[in-house]
Order: C-alpha cells, then structure tokens, then sequence
C-alpha cells in the first residue's frame, strides 16, 4: 500500500476508460456509459481514500510520487497533495461522478461524449494533483479544447447560439492563460539564471529570493490569468453565456470545479512563489472582488433564464473567494478554499438539476414554470437545498465558507468586507424569488406530464446533497484539513521572507 | 577526403536520377514500383542519416559541414519528404502520366535543401537554395491543366528569381567587405560600416522572402493555394526550414550581433508576421488559404527564437521546426484527403468530416491545435522554448504579442473544427484514404501527441545539434 502510486492512479483511472472506450463500436452505447461511470466511481472512492488517509499531524505534502520528465525544461512529473489540493481532489471526483450520472440519457454521439468528459476530468485533477508548474499549465490548458468541443457538439442555443458561446468561453480562457504562460515563463527563467538549470518545481521556486518589481509583475500577470478563469469582474462576460450554452456536465464541471482551477493557483501559486506581489496586488483583487459580489448580484435580479441566474450568481459567488484570497490571512485563506468546494458542490447540483428540468420541459425560463414541486417534489427538493445552500443558510456547508472569510477578511478590509456581506441579501432575494416562482405557487396543469427525478437520475441528487449537508453539519474534518494546510503554506512563506510578509 | 561523410547527399542524388531514369525505363503498369522505391531509399537514407548523426567533419576546406545541426536538419527534411510523398499517394492520379518526375523532383528538392543545412560558404548555399527552389518551380505548376496551379508555378518563379538576386546582392555586398564566402570567417574579417549594414539587410530581404515574414509574404497565399496540396505542405514546411536552417548559420554564426544588431529589425519583422499573419488567417475560408497564412504567422514564432540570439531561443528554433514538420503535414495530409474526394479545400468541403471518418477528423483537430500551442500537444513545448529564450534576451513585448496572437489563433483554427463537427453535409460517404496516406497520418499523430507529452528525446537531439553554436 505504501508504494502504491494512488495519485497516478486517480489522475490516469479516467484516460484509460477514455481510450477503453475509443475501442468499443458506437452503438454499444450502455457499456461505454457503465465503464465512465466505473472510472470515475473509482476516481472517487480513491480520493476519499486520500483524504482520510493524509497525515494531518505531519502536515505539508504527501503521497509524492516524482518522474525526472525534460531535464531540460527542469519539468519533472510530480504528483503531491496538501491540504489545500486534497479538498479540490475531493470535489473533483464528487462532481465527475455526478456527471456522468447527470449526462445518463444523452443521445447523440454518446462515445464522443464520454471520451471527451473522461478527459476534462483528468485534465481538471491534474491541475490540483501536481506540484509542478509546467504540468500543472499542460493540464490547465488540456480541458479548455474539450470544453469547447462539447459545447458546440451537445450544447444548446437560447439568447446565443452555443458556438458562439463556445467560441467566447474558449478565447477568454486562453488569452488569460497566454499572461499565464508570461508568468510562468518569467519563473522559468528566473530560476534558470539563479541555479543554472532550470527547475519548474513550485516549492523550488518559493524558495528564490525574487525582486519586488518582479514579483509585483508576474503576480500582476497571474491575477489576471487566473482571474479570467476565475470570472474575476471585469473579465467574467464568457462565464454566464458559457454556462448556458454547455450541456449540463460541462456547467457542473466547469462551475463546479474549473473555475476553481483560478482559485486555488492564486494560492498554491501565485501567493505561495510571490508573496510581495500579491501583497501589493491584493487590495485591487479585492476592489474586483465587490463588483462579482455586487454587480452580479445585481444582474441575477433581473435574469429570467436559471441557468444565466445560476450562471452570474456563481460570479457573484466568487467575489467571496476572491476577497478571502486578496485579505490575505490564514482564516480568509481558509474560507476561500470552503467557499470553492462549497460553491463547487452546490452549482453543480444546481446545474444538474437545471439540466434534468430543461431535458423534461424544453424551457429554462422562471416565468413560463412554476408549481413544480407539486409535479417534481424530488427535483424540488434538491433545487431548495442548493437554493439556500447558495444563500448561506446555517447548517449547509456555504455558510461554513462565507462566514469564515468575512470574519477573516474583515482584519484587513473593513468597508469592502461590508459591502461584501450585503451581497448575501441580494442573494436572498434573487434566490428565494426563483425558487418561488418555479417550485412552488399553484399547480400548473401543462406541466403535469413532467417525470420527476428517478433512477441514476437521483445520483447527482444523493451525491452533492448528501456532501452539502455533511459538510455544513460536520465541517470539521474538512477544516483541519483545510487549516492544515493553509497554515503550513504560512509559515513556509513566513519562513522564508524573513519578518512575514502576511 | 572520406567520401563516406558525404554519403546521404550522395544517396539523395542517386535516388533521384534514379526515380527519373526508371520512370522513363519501366513500361506503364510497372510505373508504381517508381513511388515505393522513392519512400523506400528514402526510409534507407533516412535510418542511415539517424546512425551517422553526430559525426563531426569540415570538407573541403571548411566550405561544406558535416555536423550535427546539419544532420539534425538533414533527418528532418528527409522525414517531411517520406511524409509528403505517402500522404500524397491518392493525390497522385491527378498527375497523370507525370507521377515519376513527381518524385525526382521532390528528391532534388530534397538535396538542394540538405545542401542548405549544411553549407558553410555563401556560394554553396546558394546553389542548394537554387536546386531547391527551380525544383518548386516546376513542382508548383504541376497541375498543367490547372490555372491556379499555373498561375502559381509563373508566380513563384518570378518572385522566387527576384528574391534570389537580392540575396545574392547581399552575399556579394558581404563578400566585398570580408573577403570571404565561408560563413565561419566572414566575421574575422569585417568592421561595422554602411556596406556592410546594406549588404545584411539585404541578406535579411533575401531570407525573410523564402520564410515567408510580412512584408515579404505577398507570394505565400496564392503559391499555396494554387500548388498541388503535397507540394503546398513541402513548400511550407520543408523549405521554410531549409530557409531557416540556413538563415541560423549565415546569422549566428557569420553575421553575430556583435557586427551590427540586426536582431531588432528582425523583432519589428517577427511582431508584423506574427500579428498580420494571424489576422488575416482569421477571415479565410478555404483551409489551404488558411494554412498559408497560419504558416506566415508560424515562421513569426519560429523567427523569434534566432531574435533570442541565447540557447534556448535557439534550440526553440530546432525544436520547433521540427514538431512543425509533424503537425503541419499532418493537417496538409487531411486536406490532401479532403480534396481528393470532395475537389476542393474549402471549409464547406469539411463539413462532418468527424462523421465521415472521425479518424481524420481527430489528426486534424489534434495537428491544428498543435500549431496553436495548445498542450499537451508538440507545439505548446516548442513556443515555451521560443519564447522563454525571447523572454529571457529581454524582448518581452515580443513574447506577449507573440503569445496571445497565438491564443487568437485557435480562432481560426477551431473554425475548421466546428465545421468538421457540428457542420452539415449532403454526402456523408465514409472517406477511406490509401494504406500509405493512413501510415502518414498516424506517424504525424503520434509525434505530434509524443512530443508534446514526453518531449525529453526531442530536447536531447536538439541539445546536441545547437552545440555548434555555444
């Protein structure tokens, strides 16, 4: 067990089932949906593996498995979890599962489109598995091709067509991950000129005494390419019309988890290798932060399509993680990363749901639903616990995230973490006042034909459910977990800038 | 004199007056035997080439070299002739009863471009980059009944001449200040002075036309689009390399930033191509247009790493030539497929190619996205090297002009993507290509997935071929 590459594992389980199933016919549609679903069943009962088994008491990154890859680029393939990584792994897997649940009754192109899916996945583990730079961009760049594949193939067409949102999503993605590479690239060369060989190591590069300016630079570069991802306002315009043309997997994956991708690079990568930059970076992160709170907030008032509604308030959403990132302390630091696998968990059970509403009744717009939890209590139910999970409510695991990050941001931002809590009314409101119209209110006689949810279509439900529940009424596991490695993640920066720089 | 050294070139030159006398030789049913027998003294070169890479000789008194930056570029030409030639094999009935000169005039071509890599004296260059470039003549043309094609061949022909002579002007212009025609002496011998900055600038003039830079491109777009496809994918990514193999010799080793610093003009040439070439790529519809440009603004990249002037913008350059060999052909090779069945490159003419056959559809898609430099695919490996040596000379303004237009490339090249997945078509016809065009395209596949996954062997082969310049 103690040799066992159990991230490689993980990382690689969805791959091979891809390439397993390129070699089954395509009509042999049940069989390739089985072993997608076995791949990522096991994906996920590895993770959880990880998460009980990580030494919390030893701390900083373990189960390391290294390959020297191009000495040449100093690129080595080299897998380690933290605390930090292991909650994203977590949720990952969670909504990987789920998806492919969630993507049951696809009809078309059903190879093509477990094949492509396997793939995101893998790329989106990889960014969280690996503790390398250059293999964490390979695999930060390998799901945005797919994605766009997807949404053209299985996507739908409402206020805009699917490949124009594709096309939107994909190049917003990529010029963010062009200032990216400039980043990493400035890194690389950096520590080439500081060791003679280059290394693309993240601890390795935490360790070179890099300049102010440079620092200042590449972190200016860093923000604006994982804020992209991230759907830091102003850059946030390919999120909603992306999410409303993907098909439900993709929102679950790329809401759920993808976006998460900028978050946790801020951190692990940003924070972590330029501490100085992100210091003086930090206070317009968090101006940014209040106009995802605020503006999107404000938006989503006016939306009448659920998905664009579910689309801004996950913009909105992460204003809440973008502040904790940008107060820098190691209670907002360990807010955002609940908030990311809170809001991960609860926009892909939206989506999920939102998905199986749309497939059954053709229409995403509140206004021509309503009353559905006469027709669809099971459906109901679900929608009202990512509703209020969405909200903050007490008891699910959102909550736990956003207080924790106003009560750490508000040590280093008090006005702007004020204005940022207002943006929960608003979440109230739009929330309440969509899942009213649609859920409840008199029985509709057209939409009496509806199915509520039953069969794999319940997988999504139990899964993600039962983890915002577990998580708000149980949080504790997750925070050590998280705290731990945070904490370590400090005291190393602290360490090494001599004086702290946080 | 061991004459051993000189045994590719001689097996080259060989096995083209060989294709050329069997084809006039054989009678007209054994007239196939020509093609395998080109593919397969090729495959004999090119395994003899990999076993003698790294010997090291200087003949003929320094004027020809024998070296592993030559032989580097030596396998490379070599692979992209065998590539084109299997690629091309359905292709080939549109020549009718000119097949066989087909081959012999691809393997002059051949050797004028492997005389290029490794010459060490201007006069020699340029009498490689002539048998190069008359090959392409006559092989732009090829498609007698064809007024595009003709219209291209007459084209190239008369600017290809132009710019023939204003590289030779620049040679002579140089070798009035120095004295010398041997590359690694030219710089013993000159001082910065007037003649000497119009003899480079016209040098660079004289490249920067075979490389295809703006504003040096005007011939590009229309030779590509009227050449027969397998000569259009040889034109773009052989010759372009030769130009560029060359270019490295004459620049780093003859003309070294210390005489005069030429690496700014080449950056404000490299930052138009770049730009402009992607630009334009993004309104074309038919895909062969599409790839000229796509290759214009390709050269811009590959330009940036001889603007680096350090090691790994050189290795860059190496590295990236040769991964283009593999994607670019491989995407050449599904619209050779295309065109063969539906008689045009058109983007229509890619409509539901992935349902019509899904394989072809995936290499393109998997060799388009390469030249983009999306990872995990070669391309993406061989940017990170050009530009970090860019980034790393002090160019960053370079590097972010060159990286995002290389994002808004993706534009262009997810456009033949979309119509080959979600566009419609009448016919839906499987398309089957021939066994050797099938081999072809899986060789382009999976390098192009190879590299870019495990890219270490490249980078050792590459290590070793830019000694020359340390």
């Amino acid at each position: 067990m103690l040799n066992f590459p159990i991230l490689s594992v993980t990382l690689f389980l969805p791959i091979i089932a891809a390439i397993v199933i390129l070699l089954i016919p395509r009509h042999q549609e049940q069989p390739i949906r089985i072993i997608a679903a076995v791949a990522t069943l096991i994906s996920l009962m590895l993770s959880i593996i990880v998460f009980f088994n990580y030494d919390q008491s030893l701390g900083g990154i373990q189960f390391i498995e290294k390959i020297i890859w191009t000495p040449d680029l100093g690129v080595s393939y080299a897998l380690g979890v933290d605390g930090i990584s292991i909650p994203m792994l977590v949720l990952t897997t969670l909504i990987g599962f789920s998806a492919v649940f969630a993507s049951w009754k696809i009809k078309e192109r059903v190879k093509e489109f477990f094949v492509l899916l396997l793939i995101l996945l893998t790329g989106v583990m990889g960014t969280f598995l690996t503790t390398d730079l250059f293999i964490f961009f390979l695999f930060y760049e390998v799901v945005v091709i797919p994605i766009y594949l997807m949404v053209i193939m299985w996507g739908s067409s409402k206020r805009v067509t699917k490949e124009y949102a594709g096309m939107k999503l994909t190049i917003y993605l990529l010029i963010g991950s062009a200032f990216l590479l400039i980043g990493i690239i400035m890194l690389f060369i950096q520590s080439y000129l500081a060791f003679g060989t280059p290394t693309m190591d993240i601890f390795a590069l935490a360790n070179l005494p890099f300049g102010t300016t440079f620092q200042i630079v590449v972190f200016a570069l860093m923000a604006f390419g994982f804020g992209t991802l991230l759907s830091m306002f102003p850059f946030h315009a390919w999120s909603p019309d992306g999410y409303a043309g993907a098909p439900t997997a993709v929102s679950m994956i790329h809401a759920g988890v993808l976006k998460k991708i900028g978050g946790y690079g801020l951190i692990r990568i940003g924070i972590f290798i330029l501490p100085v930059g992100a210091k003086v970076i930090a206070p317009i992160i968090a101006v940014l932060a209040i106009g995802n709170i605020i503006y999107a907030a404000f938006i989503c008032l006016s939306q009448k399509d659920l998905k664009y509604i579910v689309g801004y308030s996950s913009v909105s959403h992460m204003g809440y993680v973008l502040i904790g990132v940008a107060a820098l302390n190691l209670i907002s630091l360990n807010g955002a990363i609940i908030m990311m696998f809170a809001h991960g968990v609860m926009a892909a059970l939206f989506f999920a749901l939102i998905g199986n509403l749309y497939e059954k009744s053709h229409t995403r717009n509140i206004d021509e639903l309503g009353g559905l939890a006469h027709q669809m209590p099971k459906l109901a139910t679900g929608l009202m616990i990512a509703g209020l999970a969405s909200l903050g409510l007490p008891g699910l695991v959102n909550f736990v995230g956003e207080f924790t990050i106003f009560v750490g941001a508000f040590s280093t931002f008090k006005v702007l973490t004020i204005l940022a809590v207002s943006g929960i009314i608003f979440t109230a409101v739009y929330i309440l006042r969509t899942l009213g119209t649609v859920l409840f209110g008199p029985r509709k006689e057209e939409w009496d034909h509806l199915e509520d949810l039953q069969g794999v279509e319940m997988i999504p439900l139990l899964v993600l459910g039962a983890a915002i529940i577990i998580g708000g009424i149980l949080p504790f596991g997750l925070i050590d977990l998280i705290n731990s490695g945070v904490g370590s993640l400090i005291a190393q920066i602290g360490s090494m800038q001599m004086g702290g720089i946080l | 004199m061991d004459i051993t050294l000189l045994s590719s070139e001689i097996f080259i030159a060989i096995l083209g007056l060989l294709t050329l006398v069997l084809g006039l030789a054989l009678p007209k049913k054994a007239k196939d035997l020509v093609g395998i027998i080109a593919v397969w003294g090729l495959i004999f070169i090119l395994i003899e080439a990999i076993f003698s890479f790294g010997i090291e000789a200087s003949l003929f008194n320094g004027v020809y070299m024998i070296d592993s930056y030559g032989s580097f570029f030596k396998i490379l030409f070599i692979i992209s002739a065998i590539l084109v030639i299997m690629s091309a094999a359905d292709y080939l009935v549109r020549f009718e009863n000119r097949k066989t000169e087909f081959y012999s005039f691809m393997i002059f071509a051949l050797l004028g471009m492997v005389i290029m890599a490794a010459a060490n004296e201007l006069i020699t260059l340029y009498i490689g980059l002539e048998l190069m470039a008359v090959s392409f003549y006559i092989l732009t043309a090829y498609l007698l009944n064809d007024e595009l094609s003709a219209e291209a061949g007459l084209k190239y022909l008369i600017l290809g001449a132009v710019s023939s002579a204003i590289l030779l002007f620049g040679i002579s212009l140089v070798y009035a200040i120095s004295g010398t025609t041997v590359i690694s002496e030219i710089i013993l011998n000159i001082s910065l002075q007037p003649l000497l900055v119009a003899g480079i600038i016209l040098l660079i003039a004289g490249f920067a036309f075979k490389i295809s830079l703006i504003p040096f491109h005007m011939w590009a777009p229309d030779i590509y689009q009227g050449a027969p496809t397998p000569v259009t994918a040889f034109l773009a990514v052989a010759s372009k390399a030769a130009a560029f193999a060359a270019m490295l010799r004459v620049f780093v080793i003859g003309l070294p930033i210390a005489s005069f610093d030429w690496n700014f003009i080449l950056a404000i040439l490299a930052a138009i191509t770049m730009i402009v070439g992607n630009l334009v790529a993004l309104k074309q519809t038919n895909v062969k247009r599409m790839l000229a440009y796509s290759s214009i603004a390709q050269a811009g990249y590959i330009l940036v790493g001889l603007i680096a002037f350090n090691v790994y913008g050189l290795k860059g350059v190496l590295f990236y030539s040769m991964l283009y060999v593999f994607s670019n052909i491989g995407a050449f090779a599904v619209a050779t497929s295309v065109e063969v069945v539906a008689g045009s490159t058109d983007i229509k003419a890619f409509n539901s190619l992935g349902k019509r056959s899904p394989f072809m559809a995936a290499i393109m898609t998997v060799c388009l996205l390469s030249l983009a430099g999306i990872p995990p695919l070669a391309g993406f490996v061989g940017k990170f090297y050009l530009f970090a040596g860019v980034i790393q000379a002090g160019y960053l303004w370079l590097a972010f002009i060159g990286l995002i237009m290389s994002m808004i490339s993706v534009y262009y090249y997810l456009n033949v993507a979309k119509a080959m997945y979600i566009g419609e078509s009448q016919d839906v016809t499987p398309i089957i290509p021939s066994f050797s065009a099938q081999l072809a395209l899986w060789t382009c596949l999976a390098a192009t997935i190879l590299i870019g996954v495990y890219p270490a062997p490249l980078t050792n082969l590459v290590q070793s071929a830019v000694t020359l310049f340390l």
